[in-house]
């Protein structure tokens, strides 16, 4: 599904080089987990991945089912399959939440060649879906993440994925801020999610996460390159020890 | 050529509108002393006046019309061609609990004392020259008189043909207590447009002014609100400008009866690509009362060298105690080369009051644009989006949904034309 091959990475403003020659697979229909001390690149690989501006690739590739994504602009990528649930999703006063989720919807459509959905097929949808996610209708009128809660926003964000049903998404903290129960609901509404031909990419500090949305595969990320992967049991490990085995067996350091 | 010259030279370039004799002369006065305004004058510092002083007019092609706003709207539709009344075009000037008068055919008894006081209460501290010059000249207008809820709204439509025309017309509406009524405008009316609205709001009467100034390129346009708030009442307006090479808006508003209210908003989208675009909101409240509200809600979007100014006034007077101001003004520039200039003002003689005014320039927000394009929204309609995030503030001061839905779908369209 993704394939990141010795991707290099720095600042389009400064010197500072982020990531340095990262390599990941994700494999169709899993679900993938980073974690990570601060300042090892996770979020960053998720804007790269996403498009966003400031960041120069200098060296490396980063194919959606083939398709190298680094060529295209953001809303290419996301009509090619690419999500990306932000750790802070943004408030964009004076637009609706229903505005923004039938423009995004259509427009992937449009892209793909698919047709547009109506005024009355997307209300439907749209009502089906929030329902599944325990958002009101109230929360689809008011303008996007205005005025939401930490668990709201982030709810929202899933409920843009089920609206768009990417075939990869990434998942950049997502459980930051967010107390038990808003976490498990959102959990929930990931692994409502999980098919056979949709992966995932989850970015945490932290191993609660994995307890509810369970990885099939722990990778640990440190320097701007994935330093380990292994099994769900690599982040028990982390959250008993935390990074510095880790980091100490590949010659680091944690950053202070 | 001396200043009371070219007053005269632009008095005498039209006829004066019938009606009215002794206030059209006092205003004719008034604007003999003051003069035509000059670049020196504080208030037109950022926008140069000189193409509104000529006598004569500079030719403006009037544009194909636009699909016309507010048609299924619950209105009495009055037209105007190039400043004069269309009756094919119009409605019967009758509605219940309205009495409609034109300003070129009659001059019934409770306008005659009113007729240009509003515009001479609003010559001080700050001259507006073509205030006077509108109250002296007006042509035509509608003098109406609301003493119950207006069943609908009236619509007035300005409809530009001639590519030398020059109307200039007055409205005058006294709204008794408890009165209520929605007035809306829309169209570029003329080559050079100078309209003036005295509006008067008795005790508890409600006034809701909604407002779309053409989106021709070449269209000028001097235009003013004078109004009066009395107790409990409450004063409304909303004007959306859409390019358009000069236009000046001015509002004064004195809020004089205790726990009034009065919000004045604009939105402005203006693109240098076609010609200069130069839009100046010149807005002026005063506070005499207790507790009153004011509101100013100023927006403008500005892309290819367009330039747009803000000059705004809260003026809260001796004994005007828990006085609420609010005064925004906002630019958002889409490139380098537009330019926002703001002089936002407050002047307060009263010590229990809450007043606060702002003034921000900005560009599109990057975080917000990769947001919408992440989700598949492609660029540049994204970046519409945000220019209507950006104006929602404005809109929201529309109270009606229904209008409120056509401004934005108005906009939507012109965004989508000028991407």
């Amino acid at each position: 599904m993704l394939e990141i091959k010795n991707l290099h990475v720095k600042l389009e403003d400064e010197d500072k080089v982020i990531l340095k020659g990262m390599n990941l697979t994700v494999e169709t229909g899993k679900v993938h987990a980073i974690m990570g001390p601060n300042g090892s690149g996770k979020s960053t690989m998720s804007y790269v991945l996403s498009g966003r501006d400031g960041y120069e690739v200098t060296e490396g590739s980063a194919t959606l089912q083939g398709q190298e994504l680094l060529d295209l602009d953001p809303e290419a990528r996301a009509a090619a399959g690419l999500f990306l649930a932000f750790q802070y999703p943004v408030e964009i006063p004076g637009v609706g939440n229903m505005t923004f989720l039938r423009t995004a919807l259509n427009a992937q459509r449009k892209v793909r060649g698919e047709d547009e959905l109506s005024a009355g097929e997307f209300l439907k949808l749209v009502r089906e879906k929030a329902k599944a996610l325990k958002i009101d209708a109230e929360m689809l009128k008011r303008p996007v993440n205005v005025g939401f809660s930490g668990g709201e926003k982030k709810r929202n964000e899933i409920l843009q994925m089920a609206m768009l049903e990417p075939k990869m998404c990434i998942l950049d903290e997502t459980d930051s801020g967010l107390d038990v129960d808003a976490m498990r609901l959102v959990s929930d509404g990931v692994n409502a999610l999980r098919s056979p031909d949709r992966s995932f990419l989850v970015i945490t500090h932290y191993q609660r996460l994995l307890d509810h949305i369970k990885p099939d595969v722990v990778h640990i990320m440190a320097d701007g390159r994935i330093l380990q992967t292994g099994g769900p049991e690599l982040a028990l490990e982390v959250e008993k020890n935390g990074y510095a085995d880790i980091l100490a067996a590949h010659g680091l350091t944690e950053a202070k | 050529m001396a200043a009371s010259e070219a007053v005269t030279a632009r008095l005498s370039a039209q006829a004066p509108g019938p009606g009215f004799g002794v206030a059209r002369a006092a205003a004719a006065e008034r604007l003999s002393a003051m003069g035509l305004p000059g670049r020196r004058d504080e208030y037109w510092r950022w926008t140069d006046p000189a193409a509104l002083n000529t006598p004569e007019v500079a030719p403006a092609a009037p544009e194909p019309a636009e699909a016309p706003l507010f048609a299924e709207v619950n209105s009495l539709k009055v037209v105007f061609v190039d400043g004069v009344f269309d009756a094919d075009a119009s409605d019967d000037l009758a509605m219940a609990g309205v009495e409609i008068a034109r300003l070129a055919l009659e001059e019934p008894a409770w306008a005659t004392g009113l007729y240009g006081t509003l515009e001479e209460a609003g010559q001080t501290p700050v001259k507006r020259p073509f205030g006077a010059l509108n109250t002296a000249q007006a042509t035509d207008g509608l003098l109406i008189r609301v003493t119950a809820q207006a069943e609908k709204a009236i619509n007035l439509v300005y409809v530009h043909k001639s590519e030398a025309s020059d109307p200039i017309l007055h409205h005058l509406i006294k709204l008794e207590e408890g009165a209520e009524l929605t007035v809306l405008e829309t169209g570029p009316a003329g080559a050079r447009f100078n309209k003036a609205m005295e509006v008067d709001v008795a005790k508890g009467a409600r006034f809701h002014h909604i407002r779309v100034q053409g989106a021709e390129q070449d269209r000028r346009a001097v235009t003013h609100i004078f109004a009066r708030v009395a107790e409990e009442a409450l004063f409304k307006s909303f004007t959306l400008t859409v390019n358009g090479k000069l236009t000046r808006n001015e509002a004064y508003i004195d809020i004089l009866g205790d726990d009034a209210v009065a919000h004045i908003a604009g939105a402005a989208l203006g693109d240098g690509k076609d010609g200069p675009f130069h839009h100046d909101d010149t807005v002026f409240v005063t506070h005499a009362g207790l507790r009153g509200e004011s509101r100013q809600v100023f927006k403008k979007v500005l892309k290819n060298g367009a330039l747009g100014t803000f000059q705004g006034k809260i003026w809260v007077k001796p004994g005007a105690q828990k006085t609420d101001g609010y005064q925004i003004s906002q630019s958002l520039l889409l490139d380098d080369d537009s330019q926002f200039l703001a002089k936002p003002e407050l002047e307060i003689y009263a010590d229990d009051v809450k007043c606060s005014h702002g003034s921000t320039t900005g560009a599109i927000d990057d975080t917000a644009l990769f947001y919408l394009r992440s989700r598949g929204v492609p660029e540049e309609e994204a970046k519409g989006l945000l220019v209507l995030s950006f104006l929602a503030d404005a809109i929201d001061e529309i109270e009606d949904e229904a209008l409120k839905e056509e401004i934005v779908a108005r906009l939507e369209d012109w965004l989508a034309r000028h991407r």
